[in-house]
């Protein structure tokens, strides 16, 4: 369990850091160039790419916080592995629903109504 | 001369630990000597004003690792930490090593720091008897050269006592016994690899390491048992892509 948590949280970790990059990018970019919120939904609506990079970046965030989180609440915190076990999933999930939730909003405007 | 200019200088205030957990610091006047180690001031205060004082030391020369106290908050060999260099304004505060249960005064139980070394799997496991010819390893073989930069360990306990992940995490094997490991699994001659690196990639193994580097801060021997710890971690991670680790 450890090993694998280990992996998954290092594997992330390398996975984020082109999709932080050019998500640093982007809202460089979108604040630079003053582009609504209009236009940006405009652009990501219906699209393919932005789903995958978002759906992608919500998926490896989630598993990378979880884990980080659940070391923090057995060290810092004193909870068992078995709370902090639940604590990893629990936090996990709810993540991953709320930028799920998120990357529909833009990529499929009207859908969550 | 160096005798003549520690006779000129005030005496030095030593507050020491006295008692167990729940102990107190106790302030004694010690003359200043010259090429004073911190390890004198002790022995002077057991043996001219206080001999109920308990500590532990042995050779004196830095190579039995016994006589690590914290001294000024900070863990060090006393018997190689000279009282010039961290006198500071003329007062010392000693301590028993931190991160282990306190026996009494500056004496440390560290029954817990030696299981630690056996639960990784520090033990050697002869591939051969002694009828069998002696193994050549060349001294530039690459696992050799990581042993070696590993293996002047001499069990003080200081990296234990400055580890951060230590006081976080009971499970923890700490720097000193997964730098062990890290000597083992280098040695061409050891039969205990692979149980090694099942024990260092359990719960409380290597990767519960930060990589804080205290202990290599603050290793005497200037070892750095956060890269033996790392190395750790690469082998496990390989170990496991090959599906030899769980």
């Amino acid at each position: 369990m450890t090993l694998r948590l280990y992996i998954v949280q290092r594997a992330t970790a390398m996975l984020m850091l082109p999709l932080i990059l050019g998500h640093l990018v982007i809202i460089f970019y979108a604040s630079a160039k003053g582009v609504s919120a209009a236009d940006i939904l405009g652009r990501t609506a219906g699209s393919v790419g932005w789903a995958v990079y978002y759906g992608a970046f919500v998926l490896l965030t989630a598993a990378h916080g979880a884990i980080g989180l659940r070391t923090i609440a057995m060290e810092w915190g004193r909870l068992s592995q078995r709370a902090a076990d639940a604590l990893m999933w629990g936090t996990g999930l709810l993540l991953l629903a709320l930028g799920l939730r998120a990357v529909a909003a833009v990529v499929a405007p009207g859908s969550l109504a | 001369m160096a005798q003549q200019e520690a006779a000129r200088l005030p005496d030095i205030e030593v507050a020491i630990w006295r008692g167990g957990e729940d102990g107190e610091y106790r302030t004694y006047r010690v003359p200043r000597q010259a090429s004073q180690t911190v390890l004198d001031l002790v022995t002077y205060v057991q043996r001219k004003l206080d001999p109920t004082l308990s500590y532990r030391f042995a050779c004196r020369v830095g190579v039995c690792g016994s006589c690590a106290m914290t001294v000024n908050g900070r863990p060090r060999w006393t018997c190689r930490t000279h009282v010039s260099k961290v006198a500071g304004e003329g007062r010392i505060e000693i301590a028993p090593l931190a991160n282990l249960p306190v026996i009494k005064d500056l004496a440390t139980d560290m029954t817990r720091f030696f299981e630690k070394w056996q639960e990784a799997k520090g033990v050697h496991v002869p591939t051969a008897s002694r009828h069998d010819p002696i193994p050549r390893i060349s001294p530039e073989d690459k696992r050799r050269a990581a042993a070696n930069a590993a293996i002047e360990c001499i069990n003080c306990g200081i990296c234990f006592a400055a580890c951060d992940t230590v006081r976080w995490n009971e499970d923890y094997l700490g720097p000193a016994a997964l730098n062990r490991a890290w000597t083992l699994v280098n040695d061409a001659r050891d039969g205990g690899h692979g149980e090694r690196l099942a024990a260092v990639a359990a719960k409380g193994g290597c990767h519960a390491c930060h990589t804080h580097q205290s202990c290599e801060q603050h290793c005497p021997q200037a070892l750095n048992p956060t890269a033996s710890i790392a190395g750790l971690k690469r082998l496990t991670v390989e170990a496991f892509i090959r599906g030899e680790l769980k």
